[in-house]
């Protein structure tokens, strides 16, 4: 370790009680060796950020663990697994692990028991060009594990330098309760350097920078003793002070590095990228032993008997983890991460997805209901421990009042909605809920926008079809004519030449003539004699 | 004095063929805020006739049903004018749909293809249409040409994609003294 290294800071911050140790008692075991196979998987399609996976595998198809069921669909998207070996009962919408309540598509696998993995082999990244190591990442459906999701088959890039400066691995878990990334340090040390190393190789980082937060010294000690042991070199474990969110991707890289990504701009810009300690694991699986992303580290913590870290297979229900764990009876409600940035969840038979790090399981004694909401009053709290440096109090006044334009020259995107400012409000309002508002309306107002302007060229190119076809269609019509007049000039001058057929014409004329006359007479004489007998 | 005056005068020619304002601005940006569903339903054919009548004079803000009342409020902004509810005669804010044609209705008469103002129908004479839901304004023009009423609107469902946070509300509470 480096004791010189300088360590730079954020503004903002808060110290929340951490409410860690419960969890970290035990260590960290598979979820199927305590409680068994579930009766079902339900495994849902759109798991990441980014386009949804398309279904590969009918109801009644059979799968093996690992095969491919959800396959990446568009640029930013990425692929999904089955957990486990056993019969596809359905592919249908199911409640989704989402605030809304709202059902997806999900692919429901009934365990055969087996457990059979499907044929895989290491993936040899070395002798591999950057583009199929990308997409054998992409294949294999590993996303950020530490909450976002994102698809890290995209953040496997050196940047437009060629190389990067630093790399920066995400170890500092700074949200209260949650320590599936301790733990993980702690157990899987060896692993998580190796996964290190080939993101290292990957993005051709200078260094590696691990950061950590102190409050975790036997992580800490487990990742040093594991860098030693796998003899990586160009990474470093790093310490960082104790402040949440010392864990956000912009906060961590600015303790670290110093360099404080400006609005708009991305990390790589400046030669820095980041990943989640989770994910360098499920890199190190993904390449080198092929298998893809299947299982995630989850802490059940809150208001349970026992607080433990699990190996979960995604499309385990919540309820089983909770059941396990010894949810308390007065529990009232289910987050999926932590109490500061989580997701209340609509039900806990929602399955366990690639974001769930958490299951939190709370209480009205744990969570006391939000006390009523009072008016601001400019106390300028919120600004002070804001890490992005935004000003909430102005994004508040212009979300609650629907100035979305407003909101936005404020920044409002920029806000990673960690809940400092909600923390510290005296007036207890629920800022984050008022920017979570803003951000999805100005989000569906711009798809409108867009789809409005698709609209409009649309209609104008029809407008100008219409026009050109009338066109050519007068064109043609003229051209007819034209041809016509020509023809019929042609034939005034041929004309002495056709007189034998104009005689015949005229012959056959009169003879038409007259059998008209002739049919004319007979049905007058028809007509006629049924009259007569009645006269 | 004299000099100077032919001097401005030619600059000012210059200026006025040099930046010449392709259009009238006005319509452009009164275009921008109509909904472009190009549905009619405000009397004129599309929203660009329409934009040209407000900026005109000839017709008042409250005309579009699709646009709603936040459409409105735009235009009024926009306008200076004051704002005014949805005209009844012109219709009524209806939810967001999407035209759907029943395939095992349709004939294959094409005349919903040439009724779609924005190209959104696919189809070829006595080949079963269908509809590109992505491009779909929701005009409902194909509705009424279509001889075996196969056309239906359906209302764009919600899911966890387009899925929006709700306004923060809080329940007054009744407290006894």
């Amino acid at each position: 370790m480096n004791a010189l290294r300088k360590l730079f800071r954020f503004n903002g911050g808060v110290k929340p009680s951490y409410n860690k140790e419960p969890s970290t008692t035990e260590p960290i075991v598979d979820f199927l060796d305590v409680a068994g196979m579930p009766a079902e998987y339900v495994i849902p399609l759109h798991q990441s950020i980014g386009g949804v996976p398309h279904p590969l595998v009918a109801p009644g198809e059979h799968v093996k663990k690992g095969q491919l069921i959800g396959g990446p669909d568009g640029f930013v998207s990425s692929a999904v697994h089955a957990s486990t070996s056993g019969l596809v009962k359905a592919v249908e919408h199911r409640l989704m692990p989402h605030t809304s309540g709202l059902t997806a598509l999900c692919v429901v696998i009934e365990p055969d028991g087996k457990d059979e993995w499907i044929e895989h082999a290491p993936v040899p990244w070395r002798s591999m060009a950057p583009d199929e190591v990308r997409d054998a990442l992409r294949d294999a459906g590993v996303v950020g594990l530490g909450g976002a999701v994102f698809p890290s088959y995209l953040k496997v890039n050196p940047g437009k330098k060629g190389a990067l400066d630093t790399l920066v691995i995400n170890g500092a878990e700074c949200e209260p309760f949650i320590t599936c990334d301790d733990m993980q340090m702690r157990q899987y040390g060896e692993t998580i350097v190796r996964g290190a190393g080939i993101l290292r190789d990957l993005t051709k980082a200078g260094q590696v920078l691990i950061g950590v937060e102190d409050n975790k010294p036997e992580a800490i000690a487990a990742m040093n003793a594991a860098l030693k042991a796998t003899g990586e070199q160009r990474i470093e474990i790093v310490p960082v002070p104790t402040r949440y969110p010392a864990g956000g991707a912009k906060q961590l890289i600015r303790v670290l590095t110093g360099i404080e990504v400006p609005h708009g701009k991305r990390s790589t810009d400046y030669g820095v990228q980041c990943f989640n300690t989770g994910t360098a694991y499920g890199i190190y699986e993904a390449l080198e032993l092929g298998r893809p992303l299947i299982s995630r580290v989850v802490t059940v913590a809150g208001n349970v008997e026992r607080p433990r870290n699990y190996i979960v297979r995604f499309g385990t229900p919540m309820k089983d983890l909770m059941n396990v764990a010894g949810a308390k009876p007065d529990s009232d409600r289910v987050i999926m991460g932590g109490p500061m940035m989580g997701f209340a969840m609509p039900s806990a038979d929602v399955p366990v997805v690639k974001a769930t790090n958490c299951v939190l399981v709370g209480s009205p004694a744990l969570f006391p209901p939000p006390p009523p909401e009072m008016p601001c009053i400019r106390c300028g709290e919120c600004a002070k421990v804001c890490p992005t440096d935004l000003q909430p109090f102005e994004m508040y006044w212009f979300s609650r009042a629907k100035i979305f334009g407003k909101a936005q020259e404020y920044h409002l995107f920029d806000c990673i909605e960690c809940g400092c400012c909600a923390y510290v409000c005296p007036s207890r309002i629920p800022l984050v809920d008022y920017y979570r508002f803003a951000k999805s309306e100005i989000w569906a107002r711009e798809n409108e926008k867009a789809a409005a302007d698709q609209a409009r060229t649309r209609y104008e190119f029809r407008m100008q079809r219409e026009e050109r076809e009338k066109q050519e269609k007068a064109a043609k019509l003229a051209a007819k004519a034209a041809e016509t007049k020509a023809k019929l000039a042609a034939a005034g001058a041929a004309a002495p030449e056709d007189d034998a057929k104009k005689a015949l014409i005229a012959a056959a004329m009169a003879r038409a003539q007259q059998a008209d006359k002739a049919a004319e007479a007979a049905p007058a004489a028809e007509a006629a004699q049924p009259q007569a007998p009645q006269e | 004095m004299a000099l100077g005056a032919i001097i401005l005068g030619a600059a000012l020619g210059y200026a006025s063929i040099k930046f010449k304002v392709e259009g009238d601005p006005l319509v452009e940006k009164i275009d921008a805020i109509l909904p472009q569903t190009q549905c009619g339903q405000c009397g004129f054919p599309g929203c660009k006739p329409y934009a040209e009548a407000i900026a005109k004079g000839e017709a008042d803000i409250n005309c579009c049903p699709p646009g709603g009342e936040e459409g409105i409020r735009k235009l009024a902004d926009l306008l200076g004018r004051e704002f005014k509810p949805l005209s009844e005669e012109h219709g009524v804010e209806k939810p967001k749909s999407v035209a759907f044609i029943d395939e095992q209705t349709c004939i294959g008469c094409t005349l919903c293809i040439q009724a779609c103002p924005v190209d959104a129908i696919l189809g070829a004479a006595k080949q079963m249409h269908t509809i590109v839901a992505k491009r779909c304004t929701g005009c409902e023009l194909c509705l009424e040409p279509c001889p075996v009423d196969c056309i239906a609107m359906v209302p764009i469902p919600e899911t966890v994609e387009n899925w929006k946070w709700k306004y923060p509300v809080h329940p007054i509470k009744q407290v006894t003294a």
